[in-house]
C-alpha cells in the first residue's frame, strides 16, 4: 500500500558522546575567532583618528586572538584526553588505519562518490575515510602546528624566562627567524580556512545527499541511518 | 711586558686621567644596565686583571661595524675600548702592516693561548677553497681556524659574522657562511645588526673583559642584555599600534603624525635589537624614528625575508616564492567556486535520483 510515507527503517547509533560535542561547537567558534582576529592581525582595520589614547582596536583584536587561542589549545589538551576516556569514535580524531587497505578502498569510494561516479556512499557509524584524512591532517596535526608556531609568537611579547618561551621559543631558531614563524602561522589560517568551508559545505551536503545524519548528529550525538541496506 | 700590565695601566699609559677613567667605569656600569655599586667593582677589575687581548679579524665584510664601533656615543668609550684592543691586532685600527702585522698575530696566539678574545668581523666564503676572501696571500677561512684553535671565545660582530648577512644572501655564489658553522668548539658571542649599534658593541666587549665572563646570552647565542627584546617592545610608536593607528602611506597625515609603520612593513615585530632604547648617533634617533620601518637587520638571512615594505611578506620555499594572503585569497577563491559549481551538480543528481526513487516506490505499490 502507498501511503505516501516513507516506510524506510532507521537505525540509530550514539556516536559523539556530549563532551565531544560540546567540544567541536567551542571548537568551531574559536577557530572562527582566530581566523579574523589573525587576518586582522597580518592586515589591520584602516587607520582611526584622534588620539591614541582613545582607542585600543589592534589591543582588542590582539586580546580577542590570545583568548581565543587558550579556549582552542585547553579544548584541544581536553579533546586528547578524551580521546583515552572516551568511546571508540572519540579516538578517530587521532588515528588514522593507513595500514588498513579498508581504509583505502573506502576512501576511493567516498572521493568517487564526490566526484558523482558511484551511485551512492556507505554507510560509517564514525567519520567517513574522506572526512577522516582530512580532520586528522588539518584539525590534528594542523592545529598542533598552530598551536606550536602560535605559542612561539606569545613567548615573545611574555618575554625571556616565561613559560611560553620555555616551552616554545625553541620554535623560533628552529623554523628560521620571528618573520618565518609569523608566515607559517599565516599559511595555516588559509589551510584552516579552506577546510572549514570543504568542512561546512560537505557536512551539509551529506546530510542531505548520504544514507546517514550528520549536522544533528553533531547536535545530539545520534548517527541516524536512512535506509535498513548494508 | 704586556703579560703583566693591567687595563688600567694601559690607559694611564694612553693618557687617560684617573677622573676619566672612573667616569668611564660608571658609564660602562649603566651601560650594561648594572647597578651604581658595580662601577666600583668594574673599576677594581681594572686596576687588578691583566689586560685580555683581543683579536679582531675581518672577513668577507664592509666595514660597518668598525665603522659603527670608533663613533661610540661617547667618545671616552671608545677611546678607552680602542686604547685596550688596538694594542693588538686589527687590519683596520692597527697601526702596523705587512708581515709585521701578521707576526704579532702569531706572537699573541703563542703568548696567550687560550686567553685572547677573538672578534670577528664578516665571515669566511667557502667556494672555491675560499679564494673569495684572501688575507696576507691566504683563504680567510684559513686565518680564522688557525687564530680561533688558541682563543678563550669568538665575539661574532654584525650579521655577517652572526647570521651570513648580505653576501650570504640568495644565491651565496661564494657560500659565505657564519663563523659558527665553522668554529664550533668555542663560546661565540653574536652581536648582530648590520652594523651593529656601537654601544652594543662597546658595551659586550668591556662587559667581557672587565668581568672576564661571558655575557649572559640567548637561545641563540645573542647577549640578553641588548638583544632580549624586540624593537617593538619597546618601540615608542607602539601606542599607535595598540590603538590601531597605522601610516598607510609614506606621505600621508599617519606618517605626518608619527603613526606606527606596520602597515608599510616593519619589522619591529620581529626583530631583536636595542634600537628602540638605545638608538643610534649617540642617542639621537633611530630607523622608526625617522618615519621608516624597521628592516629587521639584526635578524637571520633578513635579505632573504621578502620586501622590506610588506608585513605580509613573500614565502619563498623550494625556489617558489608565494605570498600566504594571495594563495589564501585565491584558494578560498577557487574553493568557494568549486564549492559552488558542485552544490549544483549534487542537486541536479539529487533531482533525477528522486525522480527514479519515485518510480521504484510508486512499482512496489
Ligand atoms: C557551521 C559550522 C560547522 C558545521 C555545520 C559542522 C558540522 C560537523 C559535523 C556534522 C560533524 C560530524 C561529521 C561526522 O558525522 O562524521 C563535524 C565533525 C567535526 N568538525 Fe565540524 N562543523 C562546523 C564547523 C567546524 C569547524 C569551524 C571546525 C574546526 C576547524 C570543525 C571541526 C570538526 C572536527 C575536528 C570534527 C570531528 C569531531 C571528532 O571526531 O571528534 N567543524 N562537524
Ligand atoms: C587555528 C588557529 C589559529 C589561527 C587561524 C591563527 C591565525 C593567525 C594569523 C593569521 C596571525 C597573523 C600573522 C601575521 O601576519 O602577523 C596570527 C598572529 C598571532 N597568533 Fe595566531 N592563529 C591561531 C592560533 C594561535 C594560537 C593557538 C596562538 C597561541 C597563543 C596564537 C598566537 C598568535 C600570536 C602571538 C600572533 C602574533 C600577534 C602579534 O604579535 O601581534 N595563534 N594568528
Ligand atoms: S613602528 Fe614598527 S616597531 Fe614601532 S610599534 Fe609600529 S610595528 Fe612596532
Ligand atoms: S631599527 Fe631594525 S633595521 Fe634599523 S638598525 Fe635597528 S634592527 Fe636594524
Amino acid at each position: 500500500m502507498y501511503t505516501g510515507v516513507p516506510t524506510v527503517k532507521r537505525t540509530a547509533v550514539y556516536v559523539y558522546q556530549t563532551p565531544v560535542r560540546i567540544w567541536h561547537w567551542v571548537n568551531a567558534l574559536s577557530i572562527t575567532v582566530l581566523a579574523v582576529t589573525g587576518y586582522l592581525i597580518g592586515s589591520p582595520l584602516p587607520t582611526l583618528p584622534g588620539e591614541a589614547s582613545d582607542h585600543y582596536l589592534m589591543g582588542y583584536i590582539r586580546f580577542f586572538h590570545f583568548a581565543a587561542a587558550y579556549v582552542f589549545l585547553v579544548g584541544f589538551l581536553f579533546r586528547i584526553y578524551w580521546a583515552f576516556v572516551g568511546n571508540s569514535y572519540s579516538h578517530q580524531l587521532f588515528t588514522l588505519p593507513f595500514w588498513r587497505r579498508r581504509f583505502w578502498s573506502e576512501l576511493l569510494h567516498e572521493v568517487r562518490w564526490y566526484a558523482f561516479q558511484e551511485p551512492e556512499p556507505r554507510k560509517y557509524v564514525g567519520h567517513n575515510p574522506l572526512a577522516h584524512l582530512f580532520m586528522v591532517v588539518i584539525i590534528t596535526v594542523g592545529g598542533l602546528v598552530m598551536i606550536v608556531t602560535g605559542l612561539a609568537l606569545y613567548s615573545e611579547q611574555t618575554g625571556l624566562g616565561s613559560w611560553p618561551d620555555a616551552l616554545f621559543g625553541w620554535v623560533i631558531p628552529f623554523v628560521g627567524q620571528s618573520q618565518d614563524v609569523r608566515m607559517w602561522h599565516h599559511w595555516g589560517m588559509w589551510v584552516i580556512v579552506v577546510f572549514v568551508m570543504l568542512h561546512v559545505y560537505t557536512a551539509i551536503r551529506e546530510d542531505i545527499m548520504s544514507r546517514q545524519s550528520l549536522i544533528s548528529t553533531m547536535v545530539s550525538g545520534w548517527r541516524m541511518f536512512k535506509d535498513d541496506r548494508p | 711586558m704586556a703579560t703583566t700590565e693591567t687595563f688600567y695601566e694601559v690607559m694611564r699609559r694612553q693618557g687617560i686621567s684617573r677622573r676619566s677613567f672612573l667616569k668611564y667605569c660608571s658609564l660602562t656600569a649603566t651601560a650594561l644596565g648594572l647597578a651604581p655599586s658595580f662601577a666600583g667593582t668594574i673599576a677594581q677589575a681594572m686596576e687588578t686583571k691583566p689586560r685580555t687581548p683581543v683579536i679582531w679579524l675581518h672577513g668577507l665584510e664592509c666595514t660597518c661595524c668598525s665603522e659603527s664601533f670608533i663613533r661610540s656615543a661617547h667618545p671616552l668609550v671608545s677611546d678607552v675600548v680602542l686604547s685596550m684592543i688596538s694594542l693588538d691586532y686589527d687590519d683596520v685600527l692597527m697601526a702596523s702592516a705587512g708581515h709585521q702585522a701578521e707576526a704579532i698575530l702569531d706572537e699573541i696566539r703563542l703568548k696567550y693561548k687560550g686567553q685572547y678574545i677573538l672578534a670577528v668581523e664578516g665571515n669566511p666564503p667557502l667556494n672555491q677553497d675560499g679564494m673569495s676572501c684572501i688575507i696576507g696571500g691566504r683563504p680567510f677561512v684559513e686565518q680564522l681556524k688557525e687564530v680561533a684553535a688558541d682563543c678563550k671565545a669568538v665575539i661574532s660582530w654584525g650579521s655577517c659574522a652572526s647570521w651570513g648577512c648580505v653576501q650570504a644572501a640568495h644565491p651565496n655564489p661564494t657560500q659565505a657562511v657564519p663563523v659558527h658553522k665553522v668554529i664550533t668548539d668555542k663560546p661565540i658571542i653574536k652581536v648582530p645588526g648590520c652594523p651593529p649599534i656601537a654601544e652594543v658593541m662597546t658595551g659586550v666587549i668591556t662587559y667581557m673583559l672587565t668581568f672576564d665572563r661571558l655575557p649572559e646570552l640567548d637561545r641563540q647565542g645573542r647577549p640578553k642584555m641588548f638583544y632580549g627584546q624586540r624593537i617593538h617592545d619597546k618601540c615608542y610608536r607602539r601606542p599607535h599600534f595598540d590603538a590601531g593607528q597605522f601610516v598607510e602611506d609614506w606621505d600621508d597625515e599617519g606618517a605626518r603624525k608619527g603613526y606606527c609603520l606596520y602597515k608599510m612593513g616593519c619589522k619591529g615585530p620581529t626583530t631583536y635589537n636595542a634600537c628602540s632604547t638605545t638608538r643610534w648617533n649617540n642617542g639621537v634617533s633611530f630607523p622608526i624614528q625617522s618615519g621608516h620601518g624597521c628592516i629587521g637587520c639584526s635578524e637571520d638571512g633578513f635579505w632573504d625575508k621578502g620586501s622590506f615594505y610588506d608585513h605580509v611578506t613573500n614565502t619563498n620555499v623550494f625556489g617558489i616564492e608565494a605570498n600566504a594572503d594571495k594563495v589564501g585569497i585565491a584558494a578560498a577563491g577557487t574553493v568557494g567556486a568549486a564549492i559552488a559549481a558542485h552544490a549544483a551538480a549534487s542537486a541536479i543528481q539529487r533531482i533525477k535520483q528522486r525522480a527514479g526513487e519515485h518510480h521504484e516506490e510508486n512499482d512496489q505499490t
